[in-house]
């Protein structure tokens, strides 16, 4: 392994405990450890704990720090309250997507963006760049370490937690898209799975022994340590956008789907006017979900290939998208992927070129599964 | 059986003129969990050294390559069906194909129990 790469104050703990460890945006992560197939039904049967210590933290502050932010994002946040967390993306003057991101709100004029770990740098300078005068901004990423618990027992395992029994009832009560903070620690219901869970903001001295007690309280409700591998294969099944795959320079939120974080009727933002311009002449290419099919050889039928990022969709012989994310999905055992397509080819019977063989595939909606982040976090799920 | 092994982590089993392949155990579970397989086709000439299918994990697809020149001879059906065998058990149900052996002088190019615990840093 990279001696240059960053490590997180649980580094040691992955690999003395078989995670398998590989560099990712300059860390030293875990992408696995018993396998990513267990890894990913333990998220969705029991709970699973990730570090995703990589994220970047970046603290807004000062007398125009929401007017400023405002002027950056795609969401509006200007209405929330303290406690509450905005999913927005943040674009360039292009109207195209530099990252997605989450903007808790800790006080009136105090805001925490945590971004994607391969965008820090990308999305600090740009801040910087827009700076003014009555704006602050504090990147705490260095200091910051982030465990996820997530998973239909995750609610049981965090509230066992030493720290929390003083705000017991803040705690069972915390709704989705909220936050709460307990001495130097954010917990905050949000995630990348799907399920019920919960992310935790604390100081890196921290980290380890609340890993720990996470683990030993999780013991008997089912939890394993889950690597990247499996978040990505969460997040696909239930639609979630990643930077680098359904987002990207090269097109809009709107084409990725996520209009939805996207106010419109904002006075002004960066990429406003080329998104606006987008929508009202009609957005050239949508994400949409897909099925490869099965293949059948004479008399036979052999699995369906998993159609991989990058994978070419036809109409015909004509060109009509490309593939951002494939796998075979754990939860479902079929071959899915999301791609990017033209608008002019989306009621066709598309195909999708797989080492040179054209492939048939099926339209599915998105989500592949619905995500049950709300409710009661023990609730069952239909297929 | 004596095994042979290639530095692309293959397993060689050879009987008579043919010769059976599949991947080993210190592969396998590097790898991670095998969700699809491509095989070559029954019949079909390979060279020593040709990509003849694929393995792929969850979040990787690496390339398969003949460790030996000769003819396809038979493929495994069931790691079609079924590519967790490769991971469950590498060495018996798990096994990839076989080939008819074309030039027999290039099995001593494969390395022994000891070379492959080598290369692996066993």
């Amino acid at each position: 392994m990279n001696n240059d790469l960053k490590k997180t104050p649980l580094s040691q703990w992955h690999a003395e405990n078989g995670g398998k460890m590989v560099e990712y945006a300059g860390f030293e992560m875990p992408v696995q450890y018993q396998g990513v197939l267990a890894e990913h039904a333990a998220v969705r049967e029991t709970a699973g704990i990730f570090d995703i210590t990589h994220m970047g933290e970046i603290i807004v502050s000062g007398a125009g720090a929401t007017s400023w932010l405002e002027n950056l994002i795609t969401n509006r946040i200007a209405k929330t309250e303290p406690g509450q967390i905005t999913y927005t993306a943040m674009c360039n003057e292009a109207g195209t997507v530099l990252d997605d991101m989450l903007i808790y709100r800790l006080a009136e004029q105090n805001w925490m963006v945590v971004c994607n770990a391969a965008n820090h740098e990308k999305i600090i300078n740009w801040m910087q760049s827009n700076i003014i005068d009555d704006v602050e901004l504090s990147d705490v990423s260095d200091k910051t370490a982030l465990i996820a618990v997530q998973g239909p027992r995750s609610k049981e395992i965090v509230a066992s937690l030493d720290a929390l029994q003083e705000h017991y009832g803040a705690f069972t009560d915390l709704e989705f898209y909220k936050f709460i903070t307990v001495g130097d620690w954010i917990v905050s219901r949000t995630g990348y799975t799907g399920e019920h869970g919960y992310e935790l903001y604390i100081p890196f001295a921290d980290a380890l022994s609340l890993w720990k007690e996470l683990i030993s309280s999780g013991k008997g409700k089912g939890i394993v340590p889950v690597g990247l591998a499996a978040r990505d294969t969460l997040r696909f099944e239930v639609g979630y956008c990643l930077y680098g795959h359904e987002l990207s320079e090269n097109w809009t939120p709107l084409e990725a789907g996520i209009g939805w974080a996207v106010r419109m009727k904002k006075d002004s933002f960066i990429g406003l006017d080329v998104i606006k311009g987008q929508k009202e002449s009609g957005v050239p290419r949508r994400i949409r979900g897909f099925e490869v099919l099965p293949i059948a050889i004479g008399e036979k039928t052999r699995p369906a290939p998993i159609a991989r990022q990058g994978c070419e969709l036809f109409c015909g012989d004509q060109r009509a998208g490309f593939v951002t994310s494939g796998t075979k999905s754990p939860t479902t055992g079929k071959s899915l992927f999301m791609a990017l397509v033209d608008v002019d080819f989306l009621d066709c019977d598309l195909t999708v070129d797989i080492r040179g063989k054209q492939v048939a595939v099926k339209k599915q909606k998105l989500p592949f599964i619905a995500a049950r982040v709300k409710g009661d976090p023990a609730a069952s799920r239909e297929l | 059986m004596d095994l042979r092994y290639s530095k692309e982590h293959e397993w060689v089993a050879i009987d008579g003129d043919i010769a059976t392949i599949g991947v080993t155990e210190y592969a396998a579970g590097e790898m991670g969990d095998v969700v699809f397989m491509e095989l070559p086709e029954e019949g079909s000439d390979v060279s020593k050294g040709d990509p003849v299918g694929t393995i792929e994990t969850v979040k990787s697809v690496e390339d398969l390559y003949c460790p030996l020149t000769g003819e396809i001879a038979e493929i495994n059906e069931g790691v079609l069906d079924a590519p967790e065998l490769v991971n469950q058990d590498p060495l018996e149900d798990g096994w990839l194909f076989k080939v008819k052996l074309g030039d027999p002088s290039e099995l001593d190019s494969l390395l022994d129990a000891s070379g492959y615990n080598e290369l692996i840093g066993g």
